[in-house]
């Protein structure tokens, strides 16, 4: 391989491996820079205005549901192909029989 | 594949979905995220299985550009697709979930982001086959490649990048009660996504066994005409 390309894929792997380095080592300052403060009071959920208090369950059962449709939605494509294919497959079939058994036929 | 394993698989499928929610309410709740995090069980293995596909997609791939494999082809057209259907669950379940746990629906952070952009990539592929036109198969498959080789970038990029997001250290140190849970769903989804694969190639054979069906009777046509 000639000397300026392993020169040059060198460097562009010593620039990924700094710019790597970097990022990891700024990722651990900055988390230990991190200083969580006390609470100063407990806030009951009750007081916290509505659009602030978000109830878990929908999320989850819209999720779930969303998987659910999803994977039947799909199914139920694959499943419409199929048959249309298999249709057509069968129309085929037929107009060559009927082709082979001539006008006469 | 044989129709009896294909019913195996089928029943195994079935048992595994339906049992499913009932290890999802069996498992412990998360100490910070309470019922929300009840969307891991589904969340992280949809990513997974969106992984092996695009792994699946991307190995078959290879032999369609350096082999030029007819059956290849029709494994890696049926992979890309699985693999953005499994990734749309994934880009959407996980945004329902960072609504309650974080507060926001998306995050534009590393691991979100090169998440979107593998997922995008299958997307163009799949455009690619649809639109591109005669030839189109090694073109959309050196996509594939591409593709595949920004999976360990979205894998790692919680680890090495700073992002709001759950590091991968989060699945190998699972508790009791969660870590049953979650394997139990991670192969409810892997049955369902090889059932999916096997009627998706044979969907596949059967379009081009059409398309060949035509192409034969146009010849003849041709030669007696």
């Amino acid at each position: 391989m000639p000397l300026p390309i392993v020169l040059a894929i060198a460097l562009m792997l010593a620039g990924a491996g700094t710019l790597l380095r970097g990022s990891v080592i700024a990722g651990e300052s900055l988390s230990q820079e991190e200083v969580v403060e006390g609470q100063e009071e407990f806030v009951p959920i009750s007081e916290l205005p509505p659009e602030d208090r978000l109830p878990a369950a929908p999320l989850l059962i819209a999720a779930y549901s969303f998987v659910w449709v999803v994977l039947l939605v799909y199914l139920w494509s694959i499943w419409r192909r199929l048959t249309k294919l298999e249709k057509e497959l069968a129309d085929f079939a037929r107009t060559v029989s009927l082709k082979r058994a001539g006008p006469d036929g | 594949m044989s129709n009896r394993i294909f019913g195996l698989l089928l029943a195994a499928s079935i048992l595994l979905c339906v049992g499913a929610p009932l290890m999802i309410a069996w498992a412990p709740y998360e100490s910070t995220m309470g019922l929300v995090q009840k969307i891991f069980y589904f969340h992280v293995p949809s990513w997974m299985i969106m992984f092996l596909s695009v792994f699946i997609c991307g190995v078959a791939s290879m032999f369609v550009i350096f082999r030029r494999s007819y059956r290849a082809d029709r494994i890696a057209l049926a992979a890309a697709e699985l693999a953005v259907v499994f990734g749309l669950i994934g880009l959407v379940t996980g945004p329902l979930w960072a609504r309650k746990a974080w507060g926001v629906w998306w995050q534009w952070d590393a691991r979100l982001t090169s998440a979107l952009v593998l997922w995008t990539i299958f997307i163009a592929y799949l455009l690619l086959r649809r639109y591109g036109g005669p030839g189109s198969e090694r073109l959309s498959a050196a996509v594939a490649l591409f593709g595949m080789a920004n999976v360990p970038f979205v894998y790692w990029s919680v680890n090495v990048w700073r992002t709001v997001h759950p590091k991968t250290t989060v699945v190998p140190s699972l508790g009791p009660g969660m870590r049953e849970a979650f394997w139990w769903c991670a192969g409810a989804f892997l049955c369902v996504y090889l059932l999916f694969l096997v009627l998706r190639i044979r969907l596949e054979e059967k379009r081009l066994e059409l398309e060949s069906l035509y192409l034969t009777s146009e010849d003849q046509y041709k030669n007696y005409g």
